[in-house]
């Protein structure tokens, strides 16, 4: 198969988005990502931005936040232990970054939202905050965030 | 409720970027069949289906002369970015294909997941069109909500 190098470059971004979105409770960090996208760390925060339209650390939120939002909607785990499941390193950063998402506090979320049975990638790719909202950047365990 | 006699979904076309590599992986990876192979001149015709039949995926070349060269470039850009795309698959040992697949060397975008609904897991076709395998469980509808309202009580 023959790609453009545009083309090339688009897929191997996309590995690196599908590991953010395969790991996205892990620390990821720069250099492993760009590894997967076979970028310089230095490039890698640029591209995926020309590509995707945001910065790689603000898919990887909205990603956690998708993730939480599922979990309040279908389980009743402590919101504490959710926020630690999806990826981020205290509560009151996860509390913050969630308001900021999704307009509420997870704990309002839960109570206005109840579980739906379809493919949960679908509800995944679609219940994802869109970007918009301001970027919190006191998030301590990841730091996918070159651009 | 409309009647209108449509019955069925027959044919689904899949964009691909090349139909060799497409033939490959949905036939020796996935277990199509080929069904339809025509040389039509200004197209190939490639179809496939799974041996127990259903829905014919169009392994359908980005860049005929449907679309002009900078809408065929857009297209290719959408799908090498997984913005197209989509099919659901059903596996009658969900565990066993994803083992199957995940030691092929296929792009896995996640692992084996145990829903309400059944288990499932996701992986990338060539060229970026996302495709997700799932064994569903036979619990009717409103079981599968029981277990979600259980996961909450």
């Amino acid at each position: 198969m023959e790609l453009s190098p545009r083309e090339d470059l688009n897929r191997r971004m996309l590995r690196a988005r599908d590991e953010m979105d395969r790991r996205y409770a892990e620390p990821l960090d720069v250099p492993t990502l760009a590894a997967v996208a076979h970028l310089s760390p230095s490039q890698f925060g640029r591209v995926f931005k020309e590509v995707y339209g945001e910065t790689p650390h603000r898919y990887l939120q909205r990603r956690r936040v998708e993730r939480a939002m599922t979990l309040l909607r279908q389980t009743d785990r402590p919101v504490t232990d959710i926020a630690w499941d999806v990826g981020f390193a205290s509560l009151g950063t996860f509390s913050r970054t969630f308001a900021t998402v999704v307009g509420c506090s997870p704990t309002q979320f839960r109570a206005r939202h109840e579980p739906v049975h379809v493919p949960s990638c679908f509800i995944a790719a679609w219940t994802r905050p869109r970007d918009g909202a301001r970027t919190v950047v006191s998030e301590k365990r990841a730091d996918p965030d070159a651009g | 409720m409309t009647t209108n006699h449509i019955t069925s979904v027959r044919i689904k076309s899949v964009p691909v970027l090349d139909q060799e590599e497409a033939l490959d992986f949905y036939c020796n990876h996935l277990g199509f069949q080929v069904h339809d192979d025509i040389d039509l001149g200004f197209m190939r015709w490639l179809t496939v289906v799974l041996p127990g039949g259903g829905v014919q995926l169009l392994l359908e070349l980005v860049g005929g002369p449907q679309h002009d060269e900078a809408t065929a470039a857009q297209v290719r850009e959408l799908v090498t970015k997984g913005a197209l795309g989509g099919l659901f698959l059903t596996s009658s040992d969900v565990h066993a294909t994803y083992a199957a697949l995940r030691d092929a060397g296929v792009e896995i975008t996640q692992e084996p997941v145990e829903q309400p609904y059944g288990t499932d897991f996701g992986i990338r076709d060539p060229f970026g069109n996302h495709i997700r395998i799932s064994q569903p469980n036979e619990a009717p509808n409103e079981v599968i909500q029981h277990r979600y309202d259980a996961a909450r009580a």
